[in-house]
């Protein structure tokens, strides 16, 4: 996975597209997905680091991480 | 050096001559004198603090070119004015006819030529994009409404429904096109263009185009806030190899010469950029480009002198303009000197 080039993040979670002009704010759980596909993480890692990091159990866990991804495609903000 | 500048209706619905005058002013190589040419005694332009140095009123452009050029002779006299920058659709015409006239006097100016104005008129921009391979909305010109039926065959509701000049609807129904039909031929005349409804963002590119093909610069910005009127309030630059690329053809197929606008569409069915308009004159949000790295208004200024502009490409992507509605205290004295002398 690999997020739109054009996506300007800072650490306050206020994310911009370059290219749309569209701006969002990023919650905790957000921030750190990104964050994660920023380090290059697979899928099934991101998923570890999320149980690991916000004490929850795996199937809300993985059903959070596949809304927040399909969300980021729906505004063409992730390359798969 | 005296610059004047048209276009000092900073209202609710700006014309583009107080950013131009801004931005001038704004360039650390600029020195001299910005002179301010109204249509109406009431163009908050005139009462602004540090935008020209006196204002004279012009006719409105539907008295023909000859009472301008009479009018700009006065001024001339009085002023020695070395640039005229027109910032208005309604008056280049106008301002074309009497350029050589303007340029035995001294003035010099950097217009769009007559050929520019018509491949980019409404009726034809559909012909311009077809033949250069530019993707655009499906646009019939029509004169009556019984055409409206052939054209169902090739597009569907809903279609958008727009006058030659100016306003547009979206229609659902042959009703509804009929209504809008006769309200805007009633207008502003005919022919009526029919054109296909696309969904998607609206994004608006100013640019200068130096009348060889070559783009000189070029912004591209999304409006975030629109009034009811349409007109953006706030907006933010943003970057786009594809749209910066079509700007370049654009100019280099029209050879277009002076300032610009494109209006353009991105599809969400297909993430293409679609050509909807091309308006003759740099926009009101110019100001914005000049902040973003690219003076667009100094670059016609240099033109206009006949210098050298070296083409930029870069700018800065996230820069913001948020317009401000405040209110300017005057008096009657101020107004008299206008409504008698039509100068301050």
């Amino acid at each position: 996975m690999k997020l739109n080039k054009n996506l300007a993040i800072s650490e306050s979670g206020f994310a911009f597209n370059g290219s749309t002009g569209d701006s969002f704010l990023l919650n905790e759980t957000a921030t750190f997905i990104i964050s994660k596909i920023k380090s290059n993480l697979s899928r099934e890692e991101i998923l570890d680091a999320l149980i690991k990091e916000f004490d929850v159990n795996p199937i809300t866990a993985e059903k959070d991480l596949i809304d927040f991804l399909n969300q980021l495609r729906t505004f063409d903000l992730l390359e798969d | 050096m005296k610059v004047a500048v048209t276009g000092l209706n900073n209202t609710d619905n700006p014309g583009p001559g107080v950013p131009v005058i801004r931005s001038i002013l704004n360039h650390p190589d600029f020195s001299g004198e910005i002179i301010g040419l109204h249509y109406d005694n009431l163009e908050p332009g005139i009462y602004m603090d540090g935008i020209k140095s006196r204002s004279y009123m012009i006719p409105y452009p539907s008295q023909g070119p000859e009472s301008l050029l009479e009018r700009l002779r006065y001024i001339h006299s009085k002023e020695n004015i070395d640039v005229i920058i027109p910032t208005l659709d309604s008056e280049l015409y106008n301002f074309i006819h009497i350029s050589d006239e303007l340029a035995v006097l001294g003035i010099k100016t950097f217009l769009p030529t007559t050929d520019n104005l018509e491949k980019r008129s409404k009726d034809k921009l559909f012909e311009f994009c077809e033949e250069n391979e530019i993707d655009s909305p499906k646009t019939f010109v029509i004169n009556s409404l019984t055409q409206v039926n052939e054209i169902l065959k090739e597009i569907n509701y809903p279609i958008v429904v727009k006058g030659i000049f100016y306003e547009a609807y979206i229609c659902y129904t042959f009703d509804e096109v009929s209504t809008n039909f006769y309200k805007i031929a009633s207008k502003w005349g005919l022919p009526i263009i029919i054109q296909e409804y696309l969904v998607g963002d609206e994004v608006n590119v100013a640019a200068v185009g130096d009348g060889e093909g070559n783009t000189i610069g070029a912004v591209a910005m999304r409006k975030l806030f629109i009034t009811d009127k349409g007109k953006g309030w706030a907006g933010v630059t943003i970057g786009d190899d594809k749209l910066i690329d079509l700007t370049h053809k654009v100019i280099n197929a029209l050879k277009w010469r002076s300032g610009l606008e494109l209006e353009i569409l991105k599809s969400k069915k297909d993430g293409k950029y679609y050509l909807l308009e091309i308006n003759s004159r740099l926009p009101a949000w110019v100001y914005l480009t000049q902040a973003a790295g690219q003076n667009l208004p100094y670059y016609i200024l240099q033109l206009a002198l006949g210098e050298k502009v070296e083409p930029v490409r870069e700018y800065e992507i996230g820069k913001m303009f948020i317009r401000c509605s405040i209110d300017l205290i005057s008096d009657m004295k101020t107004y008299e000197k206008l409504s008698v002398y039509g100068e301050l």
